[in-house]
């Protein structure tokens, strides 16, 4: 049987993690189709019918599905359901809203954020914190899986010309109003995708103080991170926050500044490819996952990091 | 209104977990345990609106082993008025929590049910969702403040792009992030009050749920350890390393 998949997006592009799970979906069986909800997301459904491992692309316009309810989703994924053996979705805030209330409907244990296919009814996962590993296998018959997109390359994009086909919205919830969105726009990379990531936490002491951070992060073009401490604290908004219960973040490189790296952040970051840890505390946790140590106070680091980035001739971006 | 706190047990977050040798699990013997962080906002804030005259009743609910009562005996010191310990011999996954927390919604018939939005131990972010769905409730999750409106709830919730606001009719659940508020300490004196205050036992075999798992555990290994690393004497030879050895920058 095959394979459908959940695409996330804003009615005029494909959310990038959408791809990272195309990958782990096409590894589970290569019969893939995408389910596109939404209003107005010709575009969406077009620039997906061109990813090669797509073979068909489900589009439902309407209104209702103009902002994201998972109950209005979940309607309408339920009508398509019979067909398919499993359903899928990233497992970043969107899938991990969405996919429960499907797999309950269909009375399945779902089988949250994997990061490895073994077969089409064995996945591996992180518990705790990503502290350990779990192998596991679904025995319900049909499947509801949420992708950790960081543990997938993304798909190609072009190519491939899937068939379109529309079909007709679910109805709609009269319980859920959506009222408003609050979107932090900025002109760096994605934190989740980014290649370069640099974190703050605690020791930042203050919001104005990342300003440090970020005059780095635009030499690098670098996306900005932060621990939970320095989110509660109020110094950064939500969205930056890296770890066990935010982002997952997989960069090439990353970099945690005045972090002292609790379980919980180490949950986040600890896959990256190569970790730099800025502490003025030698013994703070999050040197032992770090690549390279700097023990140091970050008010003098920082500035000194800049100077010495703008010394390079080049520096990759 | 009434409003249904769900709490579970869970090693301790400050704890570094062990993975058994055999594959079977991690270590829980001897290993001090609590109740799951997010829990705790869900109890706060259900005690929050009832300190602001919006609910009549808090009911904080536990499914598990025998001990799991403590996080209800914990809830209760903190200003839940009563608990409901459904017991259970093994882990169960959230569909089946799910399930066994539908039976107790409509034997209580509470206007909301709280939870936190994740357990930190399987780090499912599962059971919410599935207990909405099964009630077809309408759902708020990974909620960082609350409104309470007539017969609604305005609720701000945490996701990738930022925040979002949606309004829930009641009856809903609401899953709580780590955000939401701040947890209080519960007092000596009401610590002492608590251990009056009723806990009602029922055998998870009596509901007449279908609880068995559906996933087999087949392996729990340790990850890969990342290689020791090296610490750098200078900002300098940082850039330097950055640049040549790893080759990142």
């Amino acid at each position: 049987m095959s394979v459908l998949l959940i695409a996330e997006h804003n009615n005029k592009e494909v959310r990038p993690f959408t791809y990272n799970a195309i990958t782990a979906a096409s590894q589970i069986n290569d019969d893939l189709h995408v389910l596109v909800l939404g209003h107005q997301a010709d575009d969406v459904a077009k620039s997906l019918s061109e990813v090669p491992n797509v073979k068909k692309v489900i589009h439902v316009d309407n209104e209702i599905y103009e902002n994201y309810i998972a109950e209005n989703y979940t309607a309408a994924i339920i009508k398509h359901a019979e067909n398919y053996s499993h359903i899928v979705s990233s497992a970043n805030t969107f899938g991990k809203n969405l996919m429960p209330r499907i797999a309950a409907l269909l009375d399945t244990s779902q089988v949250s954020d994997i990061i490895k296919v073994i077969s089409e009814d064995t996945f591996l996962r992180p518990i705790y914190a990503g502290n350990a590993f779990a192998t596991v296998k679904s025995n319900d018959k049909k499947k509801c899986v949420t992708i950790r997109p960081t543990s997938f390359d993304p798909a190609d994009k072009s190519g491939g010309s899937a068939e379109i086909t529309k079909s007709d919205p679910a109805e709609a919830s009269s319980s859920t109003k959506f009222l408003k969105k609050e979107e932090v726009k900025s002109d760096r990379p994605e934190l989740g995708t980014a290649r370069i990531v640099i974190s703050g936490g605690r020791g930042m002491q203050n919001g104005e103080n990342f300003k440090l951070i970020s005059d780095i992060a635009d030499k690098l073009n670098a996306a900005i991170g932060a621990s939970r401490a320095a989110v509660d604290a109020g110094y950064i908004t939500n969205d930056h926050q890296v770890g066990q219960t935010g982002k997952v973040v997989v960069p090439d490189l990353y970099i945690a500044v005045g972090i002292s790296g609790a379980i919980q952040h180490l949950a986040g970051m600890k896959e990256s490819k190569v970790i730099v840890a800025i502490n003025k505390d030698g013994e703070a946790p999050i040197f032992s996952v770090a690549d390279y140590g700097l023990e140091a106070d970050l008010f003098e680091a920082l500035p000194q990091f800049l100077s010495e980035l703008n010394k390079l001739n080049t520096i990759q971006k | 209104m009434k409003i249904l706190v769900a709490v579970k047990r869970v090693i301790d977050y400050n704890v570094q977990i062990r993975v058994k040798e055999d594959g079977s699990g991690v270590v829980t013997d001897n290993v001090k345990m609590s109740t799951n962080p997010p829990d705790d906002n869900a109890i706060e804030e259900a005690v929050k609106i009832k300190e602001a005259g919006k609910a009549k009743e808090i009911v904080a609910i536990t499914i598990g082993e025998e001990k799991a009562q403590e996080t209800v005996r914990k809830a209760l010191a903190v200003g839940a008025d009563r608990g409901i310990h459904v017991k259970v011999d093994n882990v169960i996954e959230p569909l089946a929590v799910s399930k066994i927390l539908k039976k107790i919604v409509e034997k209580e018939n509470p206007d909301l049910v709280f939870m936190g939005k994740q357990a930190i131990d399987d780090d499912c972010n599962q059971t919410g969702q599935m207990l909405a769905a099964l009630l077809n409730w309408p759902q708020a999750t990974f909620a960082s403040k609350i409104e309470v409106k007539d017969n609604a709830l305005e609720v701000t919730r945490e996701i990738d792009e930022g925040l979002e606001t949606i309004e829930v009719n009641v009856p809903a659940i609401v899953t709580c992030d780590l955000r939401l508020n701040e947890p209080r300490y519960a007092s000596l004196p009401n610590i002492m009050k608590a251990k009056k205050k009723p806990i009602e036992q029922i055998n998870a075999s009596d509901l007449g749920v279908d609880i068995n798992p559906r996933i087999e555990q087949i392996k729990v290994e340790e990850p890969p350890k990342r290689k020791a690393g090296i610490k750098v004497a200078s900002v300098e030879e940082l850039v330097q390393k950055l640049k040549n050895e790893a080759k990142v920058i």
